[in-house]
Parts: C-alpha cells; sequence; structure tokens
C-alpha cells in the first residue's frame, strides 16, 4: 500500500509523472563513483582514446575540486550512492514500437509519441544514461541536418566532436562540470549546415526512472553560418524519498550569422539535484536566445551563458523559475561581451510560494575591446506568501567607457486589491492567483511555441494547485 | 421577496474607524437606486464592503441576496450569485488580455451555475457576444487585445468595466462613481448602456457624486449619504435639487468649510 516513495508527495503539488517502473536494465556500474567506473563507461561504449582520457582527467579534477558553498545547500548530496551509469536497454531505437514495453509505456504517459507526431521535427528519448529512441524527418537528413544521440554522434561525426567537445565549457569549469565530462552518457549531437533553417523544433526528452540515479547528458550543438534551429528539451522523473542528481553539460556553437534557440522545461520531481551547465558562442552576427522555464527539482543551480566573441553578435535570456514548498531555484544567466557592437538582453522572472525560494544571480560582462557593447537585465521576483523568499544577485564588470548597461529588478508580492478585483468576477482565489502568476510570466511565455506556451501555463497552474489555505 | 436587502448595516476599518454607521436599503428587481454624497461620505466603503473586500469589517447588521446573507460569503461567491461591483478605480492585471480575462469570468460564472461542473462557453459564442457588446459600448477592438487596465487611461477603464458588466450579466450591478473621469460622450454611450441591461434581469445601484449620469440612468429612488448615513430618501427629483443646491445642506456643521 503506502509504497515510501508516495510519501514525499506531501510537496502541496500534483505531480504527475512521479511514477516509476519497475523495468530491469540491461547494464549497471551500481553505486558509487571510482576510476573503474570511469573506465568500464568509456569501455561500454567503444570510445576512442582520447575521449577516455578527458573522462579520466575530468574524474581526477573533480575529485579534488571542493563543492560549491554558494548557491544551494550541496552538502546533503551522496555521491557513494549514486548510480552513475545505467543502462536500460542495448540500442537505440527508430521506432517506438522496437522499445521493451515497460519504457514505450512510459513516454506514452508523457505523450512524447504524440507531440513527435503533431509537431516535432525530431526527437530524441533519454532514459537513465542512454538515448533509447531517436529520429530526424527524412526531409531534414537529405538537408545535411545531424540530430544524434551524443553516443552515435562521436561514433559518426568524430572530428566535429573532437573540435568543439569541452572547448565551450572546460572539465575544470566547475565540480559539476568535472563530474559530467567524467561520467557523461546520452545527451544530443546536432549540426545544422550553413543556411539550414530548421522550421519546426528539435525536441529531446530526459527521463530519470531508477531511484538514486545519476543522469549527466552532454549536448553538443554546432549551427553553422547563416542556419537556425530550435532545440527543446524537457524532463520529468519520479518521486524518491531519496534524492536523484542530474548534471548536465550543454555546449553550442553558433557560427556567423546564425542562430539557435534552446528552451528548456524542467519539470524533474521535488527530489532531484539540477546542476547544469549551459554556455554558448556566437561568433560573428551569430544570435543564441536561451529560453529557460525550471519548475521543477529540489534544488537547481544553472545559469546559461552567451559568449559573445564575434562582432555584432547579439543573446537573449529568458527565465523563469518557480520554486514551490521545499524547492530552491538559484538560476540565472550570464553575458559575456568579448566582441565590438554586442548586444544582450536578459530577462528574468521568479516566483516563490510555499517555503520556496527563488533567486536571480547574473553576470554581466563588458572585456576590454567590446566597444559599444550593449545590454539589459531585467529581472522580476513575485512572491506569493510570507514565508517564500527571492533573492538578486547581480554582477556587472565592465572595461569599455563607451558599454551601455541597463539593470531593472522588481520584487512585488501579489496584492490584497489585485486579488479583490478578480474574485468579484466570480473567480476563486486560487484561480485569480493564477491568473496573476500567468499574467507574470506572460512576457516569456507568448516568446514560446504554442504547444510549449501551453504545457508552461499549465505547469504553473499545477504549482498553483493547493497554494491556497 | 426583495432582490437585495440591507438592514442596519455597520462598517469599521481594520483600525476601528466606522465608516457606515448604519443604513437600510431594499432593491426590488427592475429597479435603479441612487446613492448621491459628498467626497469622503464612505460611499465607496459602502460598494467594497458590499462585494466582500476584507479590508472592511461589517461590524453589525445584514446584507441579504434572494432572502440569504452574503456576509459569510467571499467576493467570488458574491459574484456567482450575482452581485457585480463597477470599480472606481479598476486594477491593472499585467500580462492578461481583456479578451482572457473576460472569458475567464464567464467561465468561472458558468461553473458556479453548473455546480461546479466545468462548462466554458464555446469560443464562436463568445466571440459573438464580445463583438455585440463591444459595438455597442463602443470599445475600441484594440483595446480587447491589450493587458487588463495596464496602462489604460480613465475613460478606457470605466468602459471596460461596463464591458464586464454585459458580459457577466450580474443580477445586481453596483456603479462606483462610474462616471468620474469620463467625457460627455463617452458618460452617454456608457451609462446608456447600463440603462439598457436594467430591467427585470438586473436591478443597479448607482453610486454618484454628481447628478449628471442619472440622465442616462433613471433612478427610482434617491438616497443621499453623508456621514455614513443616508440623510434623505426621495425621488428622481431629488438628484436635480442637489445638483442645484448642493450638499452643503446635509454636511454636518462641524466640517462645513472647515477644511
Amino acid at each position: 500500500m503506502n509504497k515510501p516513495e508516495t510519501d514525499v508527495s506531501q510537496i502541496g503539488r500534483d505531480y504527475k509523472y512521479g511514477f516509476h517502473t519497475t523495468d530491469k536494465p540491461t547494464f549497471s556500474t551500481g553505486r558509487g563513483l571510482t576510476r573503474e567506473v570511469v573506465e568500464t563507461i568509456s569501455a561500454q561504449k567503444n570510445e576512442p582514446a582520447w575521449m577516455l582520457e578527458r573522462r579520466l582527467e575530468a574524474y581526477e579534477h573533480f575529485l579534488t575540486r571542493p563543492i560549491p558553498t554558494w548557491g544551494g545547500d550541496l552538502s546533503r548530496i551522496d555521491f557513494d550512492s549514486i548510480f552513475y551509469y545505467v543502462k536500460p536497454t542495448e540500442t537505440e531505437a527508430a521506432s517506438w514500437e522496437e522499445l521493451p514495453p515497460d519504457i514505450k509505456q512510459t513516454w506514452d504517459r508523457l505523450g512524447i509519441p504524440e507531440a513527435e507526431k503533431k509537431y516535432l521535427a525530431g526527437v530524441g528519448a533519454q532514459y537513465e544514461s542512454e538515448v533509447v529512441y531517436h529520429k530526424l524527418q527524412e526531409e531534414l537528413v537529405r538537408r545535411g541536418v545531424v540530430f544524434l544521440g551524443m553516443d552515435v554522434g562521436l561514433r559518426e561525426h568524430e572530428e566535429i566532436v573532437r573540435e568543439h567537445f569541452g572547448k565551450v565549457v572546460p572539465f575544470d569549469d566547475n565540480k559539476f562540470s568535472a563530474l559530467n565530462t567524467a561520467v557523461w552518457s546520452g545527451g544530443s549531437f546536432i549540426y545544422v549546415p550553413p543556411g539550414v533553417k530548421v522550421e519546426m523544433p528539435l525536441q529531446a526528452y530526459f527521463r530519470i526512472n531508477a531511484e538514486n540515479m545519476g543522469q549527466f547528458e552532454r549536448t553538443l550543438i554546432v549551427v553553422d553560418e547563416g542556419a537556425f534551429v530550435h532545440y527543446v528539451e524537457g524532463c520529468t522523473a519520479p518521486i524518491y524519498s531519496s534524492d536523484s542528481l542530474h548534471a548536465a553539460v550543454v555546449e553550442i556553437i553558433v557560427k556567423p550569422g546564425g542562430r539557435c534557440r534552446y528552451t528548456t522545461i524542467q519539470n524533474w520531481s521535488t527530489n532531484v539535484y539540477n546542476l547544469v551547465t549551459k554556455r554558448a558562442v556566437a561568433q560573428k552576427n551569430a544570435t543564441v536566445e536561451w529560453v529557460d522555464g525550471n519548475l521543477g527539482s529540489k534544488l537547481t543551480m544553472k545559469y546559461p551563458a552567451i559568449v559573445l566573441a564575434g562582432e555584432g553578435a547579439h543573446g537573449e535570456v529568458l527565465s523563469i523559475a518557480f520554486a514551490g514548498a521545499g524547492q530552491h531555484q538559484d538560476t540565472g544567466a550570464k553575458a559575456i561581451h568579448l566582441a565590438p557592437n554586442t548586444t544582450s538582453v536578459i530577462t528574468a522572472k521568479s516566483i516563490s510560494r510555499g517555503g520556496g525560494r527563488a533567486g536571480y544571480r547574473g553576470l554581466v560582462s563588458v572585456d576590454h575591446g567590446a566597444r559599444g557593447a550593449k545590454s539589459k537585465v531585467v529581472c522580476d521576483a513575485l512572491i506569493l506568501d510570507e514565508e517564500s523568499r527571492s533573492d538578486t544577485y547581480p554582477t556587472i564588470r565592465v572595461h569599455e567607457a563607451d558599454a551601455n548597461i541597463e539593470h531593472e529588478a522588481t520584487v512585488s508580492k501579489i496584492g490584497e486589491e489585485q486579488l479583490f478585483y478578480l474574485m468579484s468576477r466570480g473567480l476563486s482565489e486560487q484561480e485569480a492567483s493564477s491568473m496573476i502568476v500567468s499574467g507574470f510570466v506572460e512576457p516569456i511565455t507568448k516568446e514560446l511555441p504554442l504547444e510549449y506556451a501551453v504545457e508552461m501555463n499549465r505547469l504553473i497552474q499545477l504549482q498553483m494547485e493547493g497554494s491556497v489555505g | 421577496m426583495p432582490l437585495l436587502e440591507i438592514k442596519d448595516l455597520h462598517v469599521a476599518l481594520d483600525d476601528g474607524a466606522e465608516i457606515v454607521k448604519g443604513i437600510d436599503l431594499t432593491v426590488e428587481s427592475g429597479e435603479v437606486h441612487a446613492i448621491m454624497g459628498p467626497n469622503g461620505s464612505g460611499k465607496s466603503t459602502l460598494a467594497h464592503a458590499l462585494m466582500g473586500h476584507p479590508a472592511y469589517t461589517i461590524t453589525s447588521g445584514e446584507v441579504l441576496l434572494d432572502g440569504s446573507s452574503l456576509l459569510k460569503l467571499a467576493p467570488d461567491e458574491r459574484a456567482q450569485k450575482g452581485l457585480f461591483l463597477a470599480f472606481q478605480y479598476p486594477y491593472a492585471i499585467p500580462g492578461v488580455t481583456v479578451t482572457s480575462f473576460l472569458r475567464s469570468a464567464m467561465n468561472a460564472l458558468r461553473k458556479a451555475r453548473t455546480g461546479g461542473e466545468d462548462d466554458p462557453i464555446p469560443i464562436p459564442e463568445f466571440r459573438k457576444e464580445l463583438a455585440a457588446a463591444t459595438e455597442k459600448l463602443k470599445v475600441p477592438r484594440e483595446l480587447l487585445g491589450r493587458y487588463l487596465n495596464d496602462g489604460f487611461s480613465g475613460g478606457e477603464k470605466k468602459r471596460i468595466e461596463i464591458l464586464q458588466l454585459a458580459l457577466l450579466r450580474p443580477r445586481l450591478a453596483v456603479l462606483d462613481e462610474t462616471d468620474s473621469g469620463l467625457d460627455i460622450d463617452a458618460l452617454k454611450t456608457i451609462a446608456g448602456g447600463v440603462s439598457d441591461l436594467v430591467g427585470p434581469e438586473m436591478s443597479a445601484i448607482v453610486i454618484t457624486h454628481y447628478q449628471r449620469i442619472l440622465n442616462y440612468i433613471r433612478p427610482d429612488f434617491v438616497h443621499v449619504f453623508a456621514g455614513g448615513r443616508f440623510v434623505a430618501e426621495g425621488g428622481p427629483e431629488l438628484a436635480e435639487q442637489l445638483e442645484s443646491e448642493g450638499y452643503d445642506a446635509y454636511l454636518p456643521e462641524a466640517s462645513n468649510g472647515a477644511r
């Protein structure tokens, strides 16, 4: 009857993805991390020697690098209890029917095959450590677009991977990028040839199923000159009484005149530590956009970064963080201006309720030589009750006198008067607060494709349920 | 049974200050009552208290709609029972368009009517009703796609209040100084729109400082509200008398010209 994993559902939100299945993995390295685990993962994948070297170098660094003491509380992560590599199936499938029934059922319940039919150009689906399903529209394959699981990407496009892997996010960037580099598995590899514009989004879906799982996907996206791609990722996990760890690394290179939009709708269950390093390099006149929605997880520390390396490059970050009971969203953005006439816009909206804590941590840096750089940061926080908390930690470094930097921040509470006004029209207190919150994040949701905007709004409604006493 | 019955109503602020000091009012269906009074007399407090604003405490008395008490009900439940307040100063809801708000509010009332089952208005029907009401009230179409009251002029806000009234079809509309901030043409359109809605389906309480709105919404009864009480009551002629003579006769000596 009362399974321990359902006890944690006392979190005041209706998390419909909290189910798990009991499928047996085909291989697992067991709990804990050693040099042998790293070697085993590499051997399982038949990797080139250079990749194993990089893994081991990163592993050594991970061991010596202290755990960060800023941001959220990371002291409770028990690195010895985590499963670092769990292989759910022997091969990657190209049709949903080829998957084991339990795993297929999970994707069905998440609605992924349905979404693929309706509005996606390609789908990758990662379950535990491996990408179990991958497919890209024929038309895009013909035009030279590459969308593969990262492991397959490494096998089939070794030169491109070797050229860029670890260049945008070096292994020693932080403790979790070191961990990811050591034990990475899965993730997406995308290459878009010059001038090719992928009109519909490519979606990757990340699912943790097992308890104490560690998921360490690695994504590399290369958008060639004048090309465009919109990549979307979603993530969910079951609710367990003990914690899981998700530590991904995403590297993006956008060549001159190209554009890449990367949208995340993060909806991990509230027992997942989500510690992700995402960084993109925008070359001359290139555009990078991060749309980062963080609604789930126990603790998220994530600050998508854009390095504006070429003249005229443009970067945008739209960030939504919603922290409910027991959640801490330490999110933000970084814009690093290295070249002249580069521009960046960061719009961050955070909502906290039920004792949750949401914050904005950001960096705008204008380096020597980035003449005429412009940056605008707007961060707005909405606090729904007295127990909840919001913090803003902006850092601005400017080394060019003509830089134009704007920073605006507001903190507001849902006003009694706004609530009264809406309730006087027949909306319940909860409907009224949900409406105010949806309106608050609207500047961001309106940027999303319709299906994702609907999904984001639905997740916000779920977060709001039970929020009124 | 009267539609609304207010019996010896006393309303105080959180700090205990009594603003409404015992009023009685009976509104039958189809009637229009004007409540006229000088600024600061507590007219808006009365309107907000009827709607259930949490900052006002009913210290004694009773308010009955269709014979059952409203006083324990939250504002949304009062709205679901057919009460509507057109605000003097409507609030802005950034990020929520007028159209989407109107549909949500209509659906909330429909849901209450079916006893809690979702019964959303079909989109074509909604569009039709919205188009008819916006045309009648001369609401610029452009306003419908903007965020509710966000950056609206005073007149635009008032138009949107009455648009809500027209679509939500309450049984009792309380208009709190709807005429303030309106030019004469806007007043004519808006008040005319309200007047057309008055009938067996809807009664109205028109709260105002000036008589002019009453040229377009003819009251059956006029109540003069000063110092927290009704100090005079009569028919439409009382409004005209106030317009020519002012409120001086009804103000307590002490405050007469004191400030």
